[in-house]
């Protein structure tokens, strides 16, 4: 999501906290705690159908963060009104100095560069040391997710997959780094499921061994299929005769162009599964083709003739059921 | 040297072949084992085998602890919320799915 806005200056975007949450500057800490709440609900990822979701939800997260904790909330209001939203902010040189951060919970979402600028390394809740502590011996172990084009798993192969790694730099700061994986995906993986690499996450400290690297699959939507676990769906167009009289018509499926048999008397959303023709996981998915009528334009007069002559001929009333 | 497929990590999918045990989980997922037991207790992850004195999960329960600990933190749900948020999501999955395929 956008592009990185520090210069070398240090210079970012201010982030109005306050507008976010949607709270006035005096909100006391329930009103925030409501706010907060009753946001995280409405864009949380993992419940949200809202689109931009999880850019939302960050910036919540993020807000909350500051204001939820009196020493980062004051050290954030002496900013005063500071620059209006989305002007050039530099923090003052003497910038939290005195303040002790004392974070909790383990959140390990991005913040923004606005954020880091003002509270650091320090700022930011559990880093440095989350996981390795419940396992000496053992790197910690990490997650990452990525979205795959379909075409991965329906055939496996190597995807180059860039990820983004939060890394301490020689002073200390927290940055996120690029690191670009060269991953063979393993044929039939399905969504939500998990790429394991073995030994390529945190280092151990001593004689340990590394953990491990999860790689959550999501795919991207695909221009044919929509993906239902490990079933695909495809709408294939039929023209009337087609679905009234039967047919056997061309149809794509991931393995290759088939002949599929339409039966007489389908109709629209009439649905035809191909046992084994979805994602080759074990079972293997099947793929449902679901089919829509499609008309041919009465743009001349032959077609004109045709769509009369069917008029005059079939007693059809599509309203019967309407009761009209 | 060699070209970039040979040198790609091999892969494999982790829910296959997994089979989980409470230590395991705490670690993937870097929180207490007690805390592991505790979504035990509340529902929130299935036991599928006693062996011994270890519990096991199918390597489907890493994708729920961490769904799971993300509900916990991110909303500041309970154990009981969590359990309650968790099966009312997969009700209403189950039902968009349903109502997918009657259309």
């Amino acid at each position: 999501l956008g592009a990185r806005r520090i210069d070398l200056a240090g210079a970012v975007d201010f982030k109005d906290y306050y507008k976010v949450m949607g709270v006035a500057r005096d909100a006391t800490e329930t009103q925030i705690k409501q706010a907060y709440r009753k946001l995280a609900r409405k864009y949380h990822p993992d419940v949200s159908k809202e689109k931009d979701a999880e850019a939302r939800f960050k910036e919540v997260g993020e807000a909350y963060e500051v204001l939820r904790s009196p020493e980062k909330r004051a050290a954030y209001d002496r900013l005063g009104q500071g620059p209006a939203a989305g002007e050039d902010f530099r923090p003052p040189p003497d910038w939290g100095a005195g303040f002790e951060f004392s974070g909790s919970g383990a959140r390990d979402s991005d913040y923004s560069d606005f954020f880091e600028s003002l509270f650091g390394t320090r700022g930011r809740p559990g880093s440095g040391n989350r996981g390795g502590s419940f396992h000496p011996g053992h790197g910690e172990d990490h997650h990452a997710k990525v979205l795959l084009d379909l075409d991965a798993t329906l055939r496996g192969g190597a995807r180059q997959l860039t990820l983004r790694v939060p890394e301490l730099d020689a002073e200390g700061r927290l940055a996120s780094k690029e690191r670009v994986l060269n991953v063979q995906v393993p044929k039939g993986i399905l969504p939500g499921q998990h790429i394991r690499l073995a030994g390529q996450g945190g280092p151990a400290a001593g004689e340990g061994t590394p953990g491990d690297l999860f790689i959550e699959v999501e795919f991207q939507p695909h221009p044919l299929y929509r993906i239902e676990g490990r079933d695909l769906y495809l709408d294939l167009p039929v023209a009337p005769w087609e679905a009234a009289l039967g047919a056997a018509v061309k149809t794509p499926t991931p393995a290759g162009t088939v002949d599929l048999k339409i039966p007489a008397a389908s109709h629209a959303g009439s649905k035809l599964r191909l046992k084994g023709r979805g994602i080759p996981a074990s079972p293997p998915g099947d793929l449902y083709v679901v089919l829509q009528i499609a008309l041919p334009a009465a743009d001349n007069d032959k077609a004109k003739a045709a769509y009369a002559a069917m008029a005059a001929t079939l007693p059809f009333n599509p309203r019967a059921a309407l009761g009209v | 040297m060699s070209s970039p497929e040979n040198q790609a990590l091999a892969g494999a999918i982790f829910e296959d072949s997994a089979v989980l045990t409470v230590r395991d989980l705490s670690r993937m997922c870097a929180v207490d084992e007690r805390h592991i037991v505790e979504f035990v207790e509340e529902g929130v992850l299935n036991v599928v085998e006693i062996v011994g004195t270890e519990w096991h999960f199918t390597g489907a329960a890493l994708r729920r602890t961490r769904l799971a600990l993300r509900l916990e933190r991110d909303l500041e749900l309970n154990l009981a919320g969590v359990a309650l948020a968790i099966e009312l999501m997969e009700e209403l999955h189950t039902l968009r799915r349903e109502l997918k395929a009657r259309r």
